[in-house]
């Protein structure tokens, strides 16, 4: 039903002022299902005020979000259904167990046969034996794997995940990122990801955007985009887009 | 509205009592000391005046019916304030659970929590100090309905205050009961109060509650219209309650506070 490359997400003419400050500008991107989009940019660039706005956390100034087809600003509920998402500044509450917290959040998210769920997941990410620890005293590295849990537990078709690996080692890392590809190959969900790794970003994504002072200056491949603009690697198009960011035009203007 | 999720908000207090009990002890310790506090002074109030008034009724049955008003507002609050304190907005807020669905949560956990309050109390001021509270017959059922309505109220209002204001007006919060109690006419009949006073009493739901209940304890009749009223006016004040936290959770969509909602940010 849900094919690679029909569209989980879609973004259009996306802004969102304070004011004067236009910290989202004009911002339109598409998720297709089966497909992992990188959003990049430095601190303060938008990424993460896009991200509230697709989470209908934050409303948009202009512009609309499509999750699955349906419009967010109309059925929020219905829109939100099909979505979840992980964040390190979005850490589960600390006062509940591992279990608890699984179980308060799949019932918010109305999943069906939500034991027989959470125990899947608490098995493929190696959770079992915390289930009743206090979510406050796990490593950053389990409650990582807490919030992947949480974030798939209605088996998403939209997935955001903002920095996911930011406080994993790197063994962790690699399993982590490799159960997200082979969950984006299916075909189930799209995947938007941010990260400030850049050799994660290469591995993992299949297509990048960057994004600065809210609007988005590239898209395209992560591994053809640093040659088409003349850098060595992701990472130094990245410096060099941080730091100089209307010296590198968007592609087609 | 589902079913699902406002089990969620309830469920989750009741996790956070089970693994930690000490969190069960302010819903029964105050509440508690209260009775027993003005169970003595009943007593002791018995036993000087030379009228033949019953104190262990109207004053003990005031402090009971205050309390229960109390406790459902904390009920609803404490609920809220979980989310709060625990910064779980983003995670809450994000899923696609209904505003409605979140407001019936808080209001069963605050069913649940001053329910065992009112128990508590029930307990204490019968078996110790022989409140006759049964002698209210069915008129307890409006009276509590009244109590409820309005603590569901005022414990719907003050989170939407603390979602406007931040974490840091928490603290405002808490004394609003106390705040409220000398309109009420918790301890004595409204005629006692200067016009003004009266006048905001009569906006006051459980003023309408403590009036019968004198009346009813006194042995006299009580106007049936007159608490009518009072459960009128509970009611309102519920439907605009709910009305203000939707309005100030769009704001807070809208001006970007929701996302941003942080520790001591009152603004």
């Amino acid at each position: 039903m849900f094919r690679n490359g029909t569209l989980a997400l879609k973004a259009s003419g996306l802004r969102k002022s304070y004011g004067s400050l236009r910290a989202v500008d004009d911002v339109s991107f598409q998720v297709r299902h089966g497909e992992i989009v990188g959003l990049l940019g430095p601190n303060g660039a938008g990424k993460t005020t896009t991200i509230n706005m697709v989470l209908g956390i934050l409303q948009p100034s202009a512009g609309s979000i499509e999750i699955e087809g349906i419009d967010i600003g109309r059925q929020r509920s219905q829109a939100l259904a099909y979505t979840n998402f992980a964040a390190v500044y979005a850490s589960l509450p600390g006062n509940l167990t591992v279990y608890q917290n699984l179980r308060f959040f799949g019932l918010l998210y109305n999943v069906a046969q939500l034991n027989a769920r959470i125990e899947t997941l608490l098995a493929e990410f190696d959770l079992e034996h915390l289930r009743h620890t206090r979510s406050g005293v796990l490593s950053s590295g389990e409650q990582t794997r807490l919030a992947l849990v949480k974030a798939l537990l209605n088996t998403p078709r939209l997935l955001l995940l903002d920095e996911p690996t930011a406080s994993l080692d790197p063994s962790a890392s690699d399993l982590i990122r490799g159960r997200i590809r082979s969950m984006a190959k299916q075909g189930r969900c799209g995947i938007l990801w941010t990260s400030h790794n850049m050799y994660e970003v290469e591995e993992t994504c299949d297509r990048v955007m960057f994004v600065s002072h809210g609007r988005i200056l590239l898209a395209g491949d992560p591994k053809a985009l640093p040659h088409e603009h003349g850098a060595a690697s992701l990472e130094e198009l990245f410096i060099r887009l941080a730091r100089e960011p209307l010296a590198v035009p968007a592609r087609g203007s | 509205m589902r079913l699902r999720p406002i089990a969620a908000i309830a469920l989750r207090q009741l996790y956070l009592m089970r693994s930690s009990p000490v969190r069960i002890l302010p819903m029964i310790a105050w509440v508690a000391v209260d009775i027993v506090l003005w169970g003595f002074i009943a007593r002791y109030l018995n036993g000087v005046n030379s009228k033949g008034i019953n104190f262990t009724a109207s004053l003990l049955g005031a402090v009971l019916f205050w309390d229960f008003f109390t406790r459902v507002m904390q009920g609803v609050t404490m609920a809220f304030f979980e989310d709060v304190w625990s910064r779980n907005f983003i995670n809450v807020f994000a899923s696609p659970m209904l505003i409605s669905e979140y407001l019936c949560g808080l209001v069963a956990t605050g069913v649940a929590t001053s329910l065992v309050g009112l128990i508590v109390m029930l307990i204490i001021a019968t078996a110790i100090f022989g409140l006759q509270f049964a002698a209210l017959g069915l008129l307890l059922l409006p009276f509590l309905l009244v109590l409820f309505l309005f603590g569901i109220a005022l414990g719907v209002l003050a989170s939407a205050m603390v979602l406007r204001l931040g974490p840091a007006s928490e603290w405002l919060v808490w004394p609003i009961p106390a705040l409220l109690s000398p309109f009420a006419g918790v301890f004595y009949p409204l005629a006692t109060l200067p016009a003004w006073m009266r006048g905001v009493g009569r906006l006051l739901p459980p003023s309408y509650v403590f009036e019968a209940m004198r009346s009813v304890v006194a042995g006299g009749d009580f106007s049936g219209r007159q608490l009518a009223t009072g459960v009128a006016l509970a009611a309102l004040y519920v439907l605009l309650a709910c009305w203000l936290f939707a309005a100030i959770h769009r704001y807070t969509v809208r001006s970007g506070l929701l996302a941003r909602y942080s520790a001591e940010s009152v603004s």
